[in-house]
């Protein structure tokens, strides 16, 4: 195994909603509002190897995207560290930041909204290899043609619009887009959660495709197991900002060990009925505006004990590559510990 | 989705802006009100040339002649003028034979006349020089051929006796300009200075917006004053200035228009590919804003057209001779009763142009958005 390209230590991401005028005016009054944190991510250690598709699963809101926004430098984390081989982000020189920068891309769920309606497919495709000198302005149109080539679009169609297009056709367009400028690492946000299903495996296939062809590593964001599974290496599964189980895909189906992650599991969907994603699960995901305290599932565990309403689980290697974190791993539930 | 359907449009190499102008094109109402302001620009600027009529002279003995296609001194009027010149001569007019361009009379007086005063002929709208065919009894009664000058008002006159047509047309110059000049700056501005805002957030935003918020609590009439006493009364500069108050309405739309821009994903993965700040406001932000920003800029020329009749009202605009559209139709407006043409003609000028710059407006928006069609 090759050592790690990518690595999130500790790494969270908070949004905080300052107060509106109305309740900074009721706060002088006496009431007591305070600004809301939302802990989109918190305190997250990922590490990704060259050449790894990792899978990255959980419920809507639990903060996938926004992990994968750190790691793609659309958003700065609020605390922890990133670092692209080997080197910390924030002590990267400028141009060292931006060799990260464009190594790293992201590939959006919405094919239409990822696109700008305004541009033309050879722009939006060609601006950013201009923007960094990449290619020449006069080579951009045989450069575009290339890259749509690469992604399997036509490239006669180059000088359409996006609205022009089937949806598959809009998800390669935005892939090429990330492809061009020759990027190690993509992020691939619910890059396939908006297609028909056919369409969907078109676009996997072009994925595993590069991936051979470029060398490429991926972080692979889906609330679709089967899609994960059909696809990952490694699979991290997330609840409420936290990672509480990652382990190689093919063992994490076998075998899941956080409770969370066997609910999960427990009813991975067929290619037949999609729909029922996480039927077995209780109640209602909480709010990340005020977590549960403790572990963040204690409230829809069913082997919740005392000790999981008060101390936050740390996540603790059970097997080879294989982590939880769960006081079930680690100690019982029982009591509190010493 | 029907790919079929899509993939009827060839895949042409065309710009964003030759595909606007076919689209433009397309759209008929657009087409017609694109000609009607041209030929009202044209006209503007060609027009008063050809009327025949400086704009500024006054013709004493028509004030006021209601708008009429054939030509002035009407033949009733024509013995009451001669009355009126004779009694100014101390002589009294008989036989006056009128024919369409000349009259013929006969002036008798006690005593002899003063053939100098004939000159009253000359100095009349009316009248060319006299001609005197025959002197009788001493000089006591004179025969006189007297040219008719023949004068058209298309549109009338008005209170001074000026030829509104051509004070129309120079007016739509002045209006036009005006629009034109104020609207740019507003339109320059306001988009920079929203998008700008909008895009960057946080506590810029707020910053820039406070700003906003601070002139546009500042008196109006208060820096139109202050920027006479800076600017004099220079016409050109008065107007970038308005147009550099009247940039903050577009500044708040723009602004809230990038808020929402920013959101979308193409903007994500622009940052994401290390495209600087001013490519993504130039080539993402700016050009999302465009449908609200052109429905605005056609609403923006009409009200700034009308801002320059209240600041010439206050003696703060354009000064007479010099005149503009707002100014006609306050003027116009005054005299309703006894003159509606004096407001009629005006304000079917500003009206026509309001209206097509509207059509125009809409066509643009349209033909500017490529999802539309
Ligand atoms: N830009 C933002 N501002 C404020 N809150 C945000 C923002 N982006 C995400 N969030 C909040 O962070 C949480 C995680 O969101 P997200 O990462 O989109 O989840 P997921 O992709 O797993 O569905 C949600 O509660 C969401 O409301
Ligand atoms: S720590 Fe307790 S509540 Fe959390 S998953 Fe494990 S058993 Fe359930
Ligand atoms: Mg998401």
């Amino acid at each position: 195994m090759s050592a790690p390209i990518l690595t999130l230590e500790g790494v969270s991401k908070r949004f905080t909603k300052p107060l509106d005028a109305a309740s900074k005016f009721a706060n002088l009054l006496g009431a007591n509002y305070s600004e809301q944190t939302v802990h989109a991510v918190d305190s997250v250690d990922l590490s990704v190897r060259q050449g790894e598709v990792v899978g990255l699963v959980g419920e809507s809101g639990c903060g996938k995207s926004t992990l994968g926004r750190v790691v793609a430098g659309v958003h700065q984390a609020s605390s922890g560290r990133v670092s692209w081989r080997g080197r910390y982000t924030d002590e990267m020189s400028a141009p060292e930041r931006k060799a990260a920068t464009l190594a790293i891309q992201m590939i959006f769920q919405d094919p239409m909204s990822s696109l700008n309606p305004r541009l033309r497919v050879t722009d939006i495709v060609g601006e950013a290899p201009v923007v960094h000198g990449l290619v020449a302005k006069a080579q951009q149109d045989a450069y575009v043609a290339e890259v749509l080539d690469r992604v399997g679009l036509d490239s006669t169609y180059r000088r359409r619009y996006p609205h022009q297009f089937s949806g598959g056709q809009r998800a390669r367009i935005g892939i090429a887009r990330a492809l061009a400028v020759k990027p190690q690492f993509l992020v691939c946000d619910e890059s396939v959660a908006a297609l028909d299903v056919s369409i969907q495996a078109q676009v996997l296939n072009l994925f595993m495709k590069l991936r051979d062809e470029l060398n490429l590593t991926y972080l692979f964001i889906s609330h679709d197991l089967s899609v994960v599974r059909h696809l990952s290496d490694r699979v991290v599964i997330m609840y409420l900002g936290r990672v509480v189980e990652a382990a190689p895909a093919r063992e994490l189906f076998k075998g899941p060990q956080h409770p969370y992650a066997q609910a999960l599991l427990a009813n991975v969907p067929t290619i037949s009925a999609r729909k029922k994603r996480f039927a077995a699960l209780k109640g209602e995901i909480p709010s990340p505006l005020h977590p549960p305290p403790g572990c963040h599932f204690h409230p829809r565990c069913p082997m919740a004990g005392p000790r999981c309403r008060a101390e936050r689980p740390a996540l603790k290697e059970i097997a080879a590559g294989h982590v939880a974190a769960c006081h079930l791993h680690d100690g019982g539930v029982g009591a509190l510990a010493a | 989705m029907s790919d079929t359907a899509a993939f009827t449009v060839p895949p042409a190499g065309r710009s964003l802006w030759q595909d606007a102008r076919i689209r433009l094109l397309r759209n008929r109402a657009a087409v017609a009100s694109l000609v009607v302001l041209a030929l009202m620009a044209l006209g503007c600027v060609v027009g008063p040339l050809l009327t025949g009529h400086p704009y500024d002279r006054v013709y004493q003995d028509y004030v006021r002649v209601p708008a009429s296609l054939s030509s002035y001194p009407k033949a009733e009027a024509l013995p009451g003028a001669v009355q009126r010149i004779a009694a100014r001569i101390r002589a009294t007019p008989s036989e006056i034979a009128a024919r369409s361009d000349r009259v013929r009379l006969v002036l008798t007086a006690q005593r002899p006349i003063d053939q100098r005063l004939l000159v009253y002929f000359d100095r009349s709208d009316q009248f060319g020089t006299p001609v005197i065919a025959g002197s009788e009894q001493e000089g006591r009664r004179l025969v006189l051929e007297v040219p008719v000058k023949r004068r058209h008002f298309l549109f009338g006159t008005d209170s001074n006796g000026r030829d509104l047509l051509t004070r129309t047309l120079i007016a739509g110059r002045v209006s036009l300009a005006i629009g034109l000049l104020a609207t740019g700056v507003a339109l320059v501005i306001g988009v920079a200075y929203g998008a700008t805002a909008g895009y960057l957030g946080g506590r810029i935003d707020m910053v820039m917006m406070r700003i906003v918020d601070v002139l546009y609590s500042l008196p109006f009439i208060f820096f139109v004053i202050l920027l006479v006493v800076f600017f004099g009364r220079n016409f050109v500069l008065m107007f970038l200035a308005v147009g550099a108050i009247e940039w903050l309405d577009m500044a708040r739309i723009v602004r809230g228009q990038a808020l929402s821009i920013k959101r979308h994903d193409y903007v994500l993965a622009a940052e994401a590919l290390g495209v600087s700040t001013g490519g993504i406001l130039r080539r993402h932000v700016i050009p999302n804003t465009l449908g609200p920003v052109i429905v605005y800029v056609t609403l923006l020329v009409p009200k700034v057209i009308l801002l320059e009749s209240f600041l010439s009202f206050l003696g703060l605009g354009v000064q007479e001779p010099m005149t503009s559209w707002g100014v006609l139709i306050s003027d116009g407006a005054r005299a309703i009763q006894a003159t509606p043409w004096m407001l009629i003609f005006p304000a079917a000028f500003l009206v026509t142009t309001l209206f097509s710059l509207n059509f125009l407006g809409d066509g643009l928006r349209d033909a500017l958005d490529p999802r539309d069609r």
